[in-house]
Formats: C-alpha cells, structure tokens, sequence
C-alpha cells in the first residue's frame, strides 16, 4: 500500500507517512488481511447491492436504466471530538438558514438592515412570493437539509454548498452501513462505531413535528415523481423504514382544502407530505401547468395550513448558490455568534472586478451556475482542456450573474479500492441534519468518493461512488 | 391502503402465478411430446396447445407461422416481444413489486429482485436441452415467493390482494388448461383407455401437481369425467376452481369495505355454484360451455375488483370512509 506525500490531506495517513491514531485499528487489521480477499468482499458487496435493487437512474440513459452506485468498502473515519465540532457548527448553520427563511418569508429584517440586498432575495427565481406570511410549525422551512463539507487540513472544513430543497443519498449511508456490518462484522466489534441505523425514526419524529398544530396523530406520506426517478430506490427506502404510504401525485387528490389520498378504503386525509418532487412540479394551478407528478389545489392547502409539506416550498431561494455567500453573515445576523464553519470563498460574476479575475483564471477555478445542483453544468478549470474551458467561457461572458466562482479545493483524500489496490481518492461529506421542534442529526453522513484518480467531482451521476462514514465513540 | 399500493399487489401475483402456469403448460407439451401421438401433422397439433391456452396463438403466427416445439417454447418462455412470455411476466412482476417495495418486505422484494437477474442471465444462454430445466426453476421461483410471502408479510389486506391476484389468476389457468385439453384429447366423454389418452390426462394431470392426488383419490384409470371433477368441483385440490374461488372469497371478506358489495356477491354466487355443482350435471351442460361461462364470470369478477378497490377516480364519494370521519 502507498504512503503518498501530497498537498492533500490525507485522511488516513500524516504527512510523514505514518498512520493516523483514528485509523490504527483499522490499518493494523488491513495489514493483516490475507492478499485477495478485500477484492473477494468488494465482489462481495456489489452482489449484495445488486440483489437489494439499490440502484439509481442516470438521466440522459434509456429510461428506466438501473446503475448501481459504485460502494467503497474502506471506511472513512472520524473521531468523536472533531465530529462533535462538525455537529455544532452543522446545527448553528441549518438554525441560520431556517431563521432566514422565516425572514424573508415575513419582515424581511436581514434585507431592511442592509445585510442581504432586496434583489438577491425578491429577484431569485426560486423566491416564492405565495409564501409571503405563511407561518410554519416551529418557523421551519428546510425539515431536511443536506450539507455538503469538504475538508482540506486537519482543523479546516468548508461548507461546498447546502441543500435545502430535497437532498438526497441518505438511504445509501443507511445501506452502506448494513453492507459493512454484514461484511466485516469482526471490524464493528472491534471498533466503538457510532449507530446511525436509526434516522429513519429520526426523520418520523420530525415529520411529525412539521403537522400542522391542531392534528394530533397525524398521516404523513412520502411523495416520490414515479419509479423512474433517479432516487426512487431511496423514496420508497425511506417510506417502509417509517411505515408510512409511498404516494405519487396522482394517489393525492384535494377536496375542500384538505389533501386525500385515495385508498382500498375510500378517501383517507394526508396531514404531513414529505415530498421529493421539486417546487415546480408540485401543483399544476400555481408551478407548471404542464407538470403530471403534482396535485391540483396543493399550495393552496398548504397556504392554507392544513398540510405540511417537507421540505417548505421556496426553501430554494437559501441554497441557492449566490445567496450562500450571505450565510456567514446570517449566522452573524439571526444568532449573534461567530459561524463555526467557513465557507468556500466565492466570486460572485455580477461584480465586474469578480467577473475580471475569474476570466483571466478559468484554467484553475471551479465555476458554478447558481442555480444548478447535482454537478451537472459546472465547470473544473484544472481538468478541463481548453476548447471546454473556451465553451463555458462563452457562457459566463452571456450571463454572468448565472454563475458563481470558487478556488478548486484541495480535497482530503481517503483510501480506497481501486483496480490497482488501495489508492487515496478524494472525498466529500453529506450529514443529513433534521429540524423540528429541535436539531436532530446521527453521526457522520454520507461520504462520496471521487472515483477516478485525480478527480474533484464526487457527485454519484458523475461516476462518484460513496463510503460508510463511522464517528468513533471514545 | 393506498388505491395504487392495492392494484401493484395485485398484479405483482398476477403475474408471478401466470409465468409458473406458464411453464407449467409448457413443461406438460415438452412432456406430451415424447410420446407419439399417431395422427397426420401430430407437432403442430400438439404444440398449439399451449398457444391456444395462454391466448398467444396470433402473435406466434404472425412471428412463426406453424407451432413447432423449440419456437413455441422460446417465444412462451423468454421471447420479450411477446407481451405473455413468462419473461415479460416476471419483468412486470418486479416493476409491480418495485412500485410497492415499501408494502412489501425486503425479502420478497429480493427474491423477485434475484429471478429477475438471474432470469436475464439464463435468458442469454438457453439451449433447448435446458427447457426443463428452466420451467422447474421458474416453478420453483414462483414457489419460493409464495412461502417468503406467507413466511414474512403480516396478515393484513396486502396479503388479502396478493390472494386475490394469485388465485384469480390461478383459477383462470386451471379453466383454460382443461377447456383446450379437453378439445383435443376428447373425442368422446366416456372414451377411455388408450395408452396415448393414459399419457395425455396424466401429463394434463401432471401439469397441474395433480397426478398423486388422482390415483389416491380414485385408484382407477384416468378418465376424463373424474379429471374435470378434480379439478372443477374438489375444493382440497390446491389448483382447482373451487379452491380458487374459496380463496378468492375468504379474501374478498376479509378486505370488506363498502364499495365491494357487488364483488363480494358475484363471487359468493360463483362459489355456491361450485360448492353444489355435480359433474354430470357439468357434463350435460357441456364442459366446453360451462368453463366458457366459467372464464367470463372470473373475467366480469376481476373487472368489479379493480372498480371497487384499485381505481382513482376524481370525485369525492357522498359516503366518508370510516377511516377520515374521525378526523377533523
């Protein structure tokens, strides 16, 4: 096994080549693996996968195409004070942007004390104007968030971007970590791996905080586009975990401002709906006329307070990626404390001297459009050739304000199965932090992996794979 | 239940029980054919039979021309341009069961998940020795999924579906395999005797596991008046109409509901008919017409099921469900 010195951070191995103290245990027991066999349990975990149907759809490929997301059977490994650090700063930040969304969804203080300008809110597209005084159980409006933090040293964690619309990838933390217990059962006894198994009823619980005030037992839902969805495996994952009803929009219907769904039993009334179908799908009447996945009468009901949905509409105008910029500022602003997590520093394109410099240095940044997600459309400088980075030239130089500009980080690396053996590949982290009446996560997250050698993109449609993530209790 | 969560139940064990009927007619012509039949044009005849019962006939044709034994059996078993082929039925088993997975336990889900792939792997390197072998697994699979079922589902009204899916499509079978057997095997009711006829009945028996249970039973030859009792009227032979109907019924009032009430009436009637039906009086009738009648009435019963229970249709009925009058 390699012991490589680079200017990443290593996840697993210091600088001088010797091994991390989270990781001793496991090192010691990887050294005395007989050869071939991490490759047996890697074919291993792929038949197992494959037999569970966890799968995923890539757009753009025959519908209904099945992949797997390619599963990395070496862990990555944290220790229970850094977690904790990461916790806290992860529960103030998600505070913050709830608190924002509460804001500019009533008296838009943030905006009347100069802090965040009127047109980067009222201006967004994703800004939804139906919401203005609409007041939500516990002033939540992102129940779900997924944040994804990168690390780049030892003490040095950035936030690449929040996702507060409906983030993804939860059921494969979930999998992995069945995976690996069923794998290397002797590894979990050895090591004190924080659970994680049971976010489902986390996810319950704060679902059930989200009904509206006045039902006391209410029926909640999962609501998923169809079973060609790319996350569909993990829509009905999450629906039996619960034990609550997996519907699509046509199983939803609204009758005097009241959602039902239709059952073998006649109409039965839907209190809270998680649903994983965007804004713009959700109701024909208000989003697009054209959409079939959404319900007729929906937004009026939700306005209307006798439904919940999860995650709140217009929670997009927060994750958005130029409003991220204000998200320190907010954490100032809404909490009066310091932010306990950075940001990636960013150049936003519709400031000219912004706009100049990202120009003259397309070849080493990393450029973004604003509202995009799930890495589609950006832009990696340091692994694109010229005639791509002449392309998307052109396309800033249109619309600059469609785009934002960060440094390539340098992501930490964490080893990993390769063809060639155990290689460092670089990696990400996607805690999935839960808001009721309070701030619930489990520890750790999902860990995507860069698969190909040198490669920043983690995302699974980009040939990303994902990592079980274990927080080790002291 | 969720409306939709009902119709994918129902049609996942539809589906799942039409391949193993499937393999079974199948299995019974391979079986059939070793023994020679001695009449002009004897394949085509033979290997018609399991077109005509599984109402793939005019697709064949128009693919094939003439049923002869290796086309017939490729385009049943895995042809995926023919929409009845036990391939396209365990494909919609497992997109039913995909749409449901949360109804369903993870182990049913995974064995429906597993035949699918390994279907597809057998699909590519089927040779025409391997056709036994294939029906068997494909019987085994399909009985493999009913015991995971019984074994892990709770007893609620899923199951309640899963039946109603399993034992329409059963008794449906059952009827046709005989009605089409009984037209080329029978020349006259009480003809009774040759080898060949010894052959067909057993094999017809065969297909439908019922051959032991014939000779304890009766202890006699196999005659066609006591084939058709076995299967029409006995109600503790698994794959008769009677017991399907019984099942059919059990289920029916154990999903209850108001909107039922036709569903459960038809099905009662029919029950009753096969409860105190006598053969002879079937015979009289005319087997032929009496399973035609018979298919029409299953065909009539499945059609009131899904306008009761798995339909979603856009207006708000006058009458609440018990479950939503309680709720404010």
């Amino acid at each position: 096994m390699d012991k490589p010195r680079t200017r990443y951070f290593n996840e697993m191995h210091a600088d001088d080549g010797s091994v991390r103290d989270i990781y001793s245990r496991y090192s010691h027991w990887l050294a005395g693996l007989a050869e071939g066999s991490l490759e047996r349990k890697s074919q291993e975990a792929e038949l197992l996968f494959r037999r569970l149907g966890i799968t995923f759809a890539v757009y753009g490929e025959a519908a209904g195409a099945e992949r797997l997301i390619p599963f990395d059977i070496v862990p990555r490994i944290f220790g229970a004070a850094e977690w904790q650090r990461l916790e806290l700063g992860l529960k103030q930040r998600v505070r913050a942007l709830n608190a924002f969304l509460h804001d500019i969804y009533h008296d838009q203080d943030i905006i009347k004390a100069g802090v965040v300008n009127a047109r980067q809110v009222l201006d967004n597209a994703l800004y939804r104007p139906e919401m203005q005084g609409i007041d939500l159980p516990n002033q939540v409006y992102a129940q779900i968030a997924g944040i994804d933090l990168v690390r780049v040293a030892e003490n040095d964690f950035y936030v690449l971007e929040d996702n507060l619309r409906t983030p993804s990838g939860v059921s494969y933390m979930l999998e992995n970590r069945n995976t690996m217990m069923r794998l290397f059962p002797e590894l979990f006894a050895s090591h004190n791996v924080a659970p994680v198994e049971h976010y489902p009823q986390m996810l319950l619980a704060t679902l059930r905080e989200a009904a509206p005030p006045s039902v006391s037992d209410p029926t909640i839902v999962v609501m998923t586009p169809g079973a060609y969805n790319s996350a569909y495996f993990e829509h009905a994952f999450l629906a039996s975990q619960m034990g609550v009803e997996l519907v699509e929009g046509q199983d939803l219907f609204v009758h005097q401002q009241k959602v039902y769904m239709h059952t073998t039993e006649g109409p039965q009334q839907v209190h809270v709906i998680y649903r994983r179908v965007d804004d713009d799908f959700l109701d024909p009447r208000v989003f697009r006329p054209d959409s079939m996945l959404g319900v007729p009468g929906l937004v009026e009901t939700y306005c209307a307070g006798n439904v919940a949905l999860t995650n709140g509409i217009g929670t997009g105008v927060a994750d958005d990626k130029s409003t991220y910029l204000y998200v320190p500022d907010m954490i100032r602003f809404y909490l009066g404390e310091a932010p306990l997590l950075s940001n990636v520093p960013t150049w936003h394109l519709n400031q000219p001297d912004d706009l100049a410099y990202v120009l003259a240095h397309l070849p080493e940044l990393v450029v973004k459009e604003v509202q995009g997600s799930g890495g589609y459309g950006m832009l990696v400088g340091p692994t694109s050739c010229k005639a791509e980075i002449e392309a998307y030239r052109q396309r800033i130089v249109a619309e600059p304000a469609n785009f934002i500009a960060q440094p390539t980080l340098a992501l930490s690396t964490c080893p990993t199965m390769v063809e060639s053996g155990i290689a460092p590949r670089h990696v990400d982290l996607r805690p999935f932090v839960l808001s009721g009446k309070s701030i619930r996560l489990v520890p750790g997250g999902l860990t995507r992996v860069a698969l190909r050698e040198g490669s920043l993109v983690v995302n699974s449609s980009q040939g990303g794979g994902t990592k079980d993530t274990w927080v080790l209790e002291d | 239940m969720l409306a939709r969560t009902a119709e994918n139940l129902f049609w996942m064990t539809r589906h799942i029980e039409r391949a193993e009927n499937i393999a079974r007619i199948l299995d019974v012509a391979h079986r059939s054919a070793l023994v020679p039949l001695d009449i002009e044009g004897s394949e085509a005849y033979l290997w018609y039979a399991p077109l005509n019962i599984t109402g793939c006939a005019d697709g064949y044709e128009i693919k094939y021309g003439l049923a002869r034994g290796l086309d017939v059996s490729r385009y049943l078993a895995i042809d995926p341009d023919n929409p009845s082929s036990i391939y396209n039925c365990l494909r919609l088993a497992r997109e039913n069961a995909r749409a449901v997975r949360g109804a369903i336990t993870s182990e049913m889900w995974e064995v429906i998940n597993a035949t699918w792939l390994e279907l597809n792997r057998r699909a590519d390197t089927l040779d025409d020795e391997q056709f036994r072998d294939f029906f068997d697994w494909v019987k085994e699979r399909s009985h493999m999924f009913r015991g995971v079922t019984l074994g892990t589902i709770q007893k609620d009204i899923a199951l309640s579906f899963i039946k109603l899916g399993t034992f329409l499509e059963r008794a449906d079978n059952t009827a046709r395999i005989l009605d089409v057997k009984y037209h080329i095997l029978l020349p006259s009711v009480n003809d009774v005797g040759g080898a060949a006829d010894y052959y067909q009945w057993g094999a017809l028996l065969k297909s439908v596991s019922a051959f032991e249970a014939y000779r304890k039973i009766y202890r006699s030859v196999i005659s066609p008046l006591r084939v058709a009792e076995l299967l029409i009227l006995r109600d503790d032979m698994p794959r008769s109409l009677h017991a399907c109907m019984n099942e059919v019924e059990t289920a029916l009032i154990d999903i209850n509901g108001t909107s039922g009430r036709e569903a459960r009436r038809r099905v009662g009637e029919l029950h009753a008919a096969l409860h105190f039906g006598l053969i002879d009086d079937v015979f009289s009738y005319g087997l032929h017409e009496y399973l035609t009648d018979f298919l029409s009435h299953i065909d009539t019963l499945g059609c009131e099921i899904a306008s009761a229970y798995l339909s979603r249709s856009d207006g708000f009925p006058l009458e609440p469900s018990s479950r939503t009058s309680g709720v404010q």
